[in-house]
């Protein structure tokens, strides 16, 4: 790595700029080559030798926390298909962007992914602005594009795509289920504190909280609203302010190195003892926390992602996944794992239900995305489908914490899973305007709760 | 000899960019992208001929993609928003340059940067207009009433970055070889003598802030019509330090240098993200490192050198 670094730099500093010019104009040419040899687009494409897919994921910065363990998740669940012959006989392969740099660069990595990698289809993205940015890229440059795991509920909301579709759900049920489990297990709270990062999602989350509470719970005294900053390491002045407030419920949608950090410092400082915490996004902090984080507060997994998810559709699937993202890894597998791995499902299954609408031949660009719309497909834990309006359609697992002996962090116990549709805002509306619709009744409709079984 | 031959590089790099954009349909964007930070790299230019760095031009990168950003919601016309994006970007230079030019080196730098650190924050906060760090997406912007799509649309915008950065670089030049460039250069070595001369060096200071705050904000209106797309980001002292890299990477003797500096570091990044996708920041600090050990005076210092030893 060192070598070919320092090579590249003394190339560069010892020549013009017409030569490196030149050069980079050639290096295109030869990414560029191999690309004319694929007629997308034309009535009946050529079966390709390999099937190319741009993974776009955070490969650097905070979200990395993120972005690693999915490119992880992605490169066992590829070589997988890879060892079974592969999708429709084709082999696949990965190839991964840094979404770290922020959108310009990300837009620019898609266009270079589809005009000169030739990819057949891009997953994209991990963060929200880059959703926003590529979904219209996928209609414009006509590119099959999966969302893989960024949140925004605006992308469907606010328009319609052709080539985009997401394979996981959105912000709307991901908070909504944590709020209707909140008000199942703990019903006479009376007022609550939130503490969210201070950016997009920070302030998205805590809206979809407020709007929903406001019409299943209204009365509810919000005590503080803090967001700190994005990225911060030190919350002592948020768990003053809350300790001082005394709220009966903590509510804090944030994750990476800032909720382990707060977890740490709240735990700490005996705050988990007065009240209890609400966090959606936990369940990727509990392995780094460890039993820091104390028993009886509330964790969600961004979907029905856990590695012992109380009623998997196909238990070997599950302990398949678990169990090898964990030998190969030595961790258990986190939610991006699960959004990567429904990614991957999702494209199996679409490019199979393209190819046998063909007759076994190749479909077009066109082809390959109509077949994504409406396409159920299998998940770790159950099974997804795709809305007409692209959305997806995934089912919400919210438990509580409790320290067992067999693992070194805390584990879910009273486990709910929220059906996928009960959660989701419909078709055609937009999920501000639907959580206002919500009635209290809803939540005695729910299901029960599953305690923890150890294995 | 140093006016010819930037004027063959000129042209002759004008005319590369289009056959590469033309050959290699990605890089017309990365290309875009590169001649919109030329062109607020040119404008640091000038303030370094004063030997005074701003580490806070990404403000008005921002501030006029957010008002192409908004504008093209009332008035989808690229060749009227990019004006007004350029005079927003002015005015709000020349309130900013009132106080900023009478603060000198690291004050100077530091006080630009802690502006645009405000703006950061305030486009981060106002998050029910501006959506915060999840950004505002464009609707189609016109061309001089054209509505243009996909292909069409990316030549139109690499056509106006093009124009505008040979105009502005050929302005540049002027100026530079007109007293008020000697009065900054004069800023540099010794600001008292430039007084005794009867040279208000604040004036002067004030113009070519204002002068680089118009040609950042046309480099902004560029990046918001290409990315159609903008993020906070844009604001981010990060970018900031990118614009003070590229003049370092360009070689600030030559109005070329911005753009040399810019292509070679937009493309070095995009080839060393498709090379090591998890490693390209280490292939990105060994270019940098490279040209600042091998080559203090950038690319344009190399190509000089190279230049005068053949006709030496």
């Amino acid at each position: 790595m060192a070598v070919t670094g320092r090579g590249a730099g003394t190339v560069s500093a010892g020549v013009s700029r017409r030569e490196a010019l030149v050069g980079a104009g050639a290096m295109g040419g030869l990414l560029l080559a191999g690309r004319s040899a694929q007629a997308q687009g034309a009535k009946s494409p050529e079966k390709p030798q390999e099937i190319k897919v741009g993974i776009a994921t955070y490969l650097s910065g905070p979200a990395s926390v993120f972005g690693v363990p999915g490119r992880q998740a992605a490169e066992m669940l590829f070589d997988e298909i890879n060892a079974a012959g592969g999708i429709a006989g084709i082999k696949v392969r990965p190839i991964f962007v840094d979404e770290g740099p922020g959108v310009d660069h990300v837009v620019g990595e898609y266009r270079r992914l589809v005009q000169s990698e030739g990819v057949h289809l891009v997953f994209a993205a991990i963060s929200s602005a880059d959703c926003i940015a590529c979904a219209p890229l996928a209609d414009e440059l006509k590119r099959p594009t999966l969302l893989w795991d960024c949140g925004t509920q605006r992308i469907f909301e606010d328009r319609r795509y052709d080539f985009a579709f997401r394979t996981q759900a959105n912000a709307t049920p991901e908070i909504l289920s944590a709020l209707l489990y909140l008000l199942k297990v703990k019903p006479d709270f009376k007022s609550l504190a939130v503490i969210n990062q201070d950016y997009a999602w920070g302030r998205d989350s805590w809206d979809i909280f407020r709007t929903g509470m406001n019409a299943l719970k209204p009365g509810v005294k919000v005590a503080a609203e803090l967001f700190p900053r994005f990225g911060a390491t030190d919350f002592s002045t948020e768990i003053t302010r809350v300790l001082a407030l005394r709220p009966d419920v903590v509510l804090t949608t944030s994750w990476g190195g800032d909720l382990d950090a707060l977890i740490r410092q709240a735990s700490d400082r005996k705050l988990f003892e007065r009240a209890t915490f609400v966090m959606p996004l936990a369940e990727s902090s509990l392995q780094r926390v460890g039993k820091a984080l104390p028993a009886g507060h509330i964790v969600g997994a961004r979907g029905d992602h856990w590695f012992l998810h109380p009623t998997p559709q196909d238990p070997a699937r599950l302990k398949k996944f678990s169990d090898g993202y964990r030998s190969r890894f030595g961790s258990y597998p986190i939610y991006p794992c699960f959004h990567m791995a429904q990614a991957v499902s999702a494209m199996k299954a679409g490019i199979e239900k393209a190819v046998a609408a063909k007759g076994g031949g190749w479909p077009t660009d066109a082809e390959m995305a109509a077949a994504f719309k409406g396409l159920e497909f299998p998940s770790p834990t159950s099974s997804v489908r795709i809305r007409e309006d692209g959305q997806g359609l995934e089912n919400q697992i919210i438990g509580t914490t409790l320290h067992a002996d067999a693992y070194p962090f805390p584990v879910l116990t009273d486990m709910l899973v929220f059906p996928a549709e009960s959660v989701t805002t419909p078709v055609g509306q937009k999920s501000a305007d639907w959580l206002k619709t919500l009635t209290p009744d809803m939540v005695a409709k729910l299901p029960q709760t599953v305690a923890y079984k150890p294995a | 000899m140093n006016r010819t031959l930037e004027l063959v590089l000129a042209l002759a790099g004008a005319a590369l960019i289009v056959a590469l954009a033309y050959a290699v349909p990605w890089l017309r964007f990365v290309l875009t992208i590169a001649l919109a930070k030329g062109l607020a790299v040119l404008g640091i230019l000038l303030l370094l001929r004063a030997g005074q760095v701003s580490f806070g031009h990404a403000l008005y990168l921002a501030l006029a993609a957010y008002l192409v950003a908004f504008g093209a919601a009332l008035v989808p016309e690229a060749l009227l928003l990019l004006p007004a994006a350029a005079l927003l970007a002015g005015t709000v230079g020349l309130a900013v340059g009132l106080f900023v030019v009478r603060y000198r080196e690291i004050f100077f730098g530091m006080l630009n940067l802690a502006l645009s650190m405000v703006f950061y924050s305030v486009l981060e906060k106002f998050y029910s207009l501006t959506h915060g760090t999840d950004g505002i997406r464009l609707p189609p912007v016109r061309f001089a009433g054209q509505a243009l799509e996909g292909d069409a649309a990316q030549w139109a915008v690499l056509a106006l970055a093009l124009v505008l950065a040979l105009a502005f670089g050929a302005l540049v030049r002027v100026a530079l070889a007109s007293p008020l460039g000697e009065a900054l250069a004069g800023i540099k070595t010794r600001e008292t003598r430039l007084e005794f001369m009867g040279v208000s060096a604040k004036r002067v200071l004030l113009s070519a802030y204002v002068a680089s705050a118009v040609m950042a904000g046309c480099g902004g209106a560029i990046i918001a019509l290409t990315t159609r797309h903008v993020t906070p980001a844009l604001a981010y002292w990060t970018t900031s330090g990118e614009l003070v890299f590229i003049a370092i990477l360009g070689g600030a003797g030559s109005v070329v240098g911005p753009f040399l500096g810019a292509a070679a570091y937009e493309l070095t990044r995009v080839y060393a993200a498709a090379l090591v996708a998890n490693a390209w920041q280490l292939v990105l600090g060994l270019v940098l490192l490279g040209v600042i050990v091998f080559a203090p005076g950038g690319l344009w210092g190399l190509i000089r050198g190279a230049t005068q030893r053949k006709t030496a």
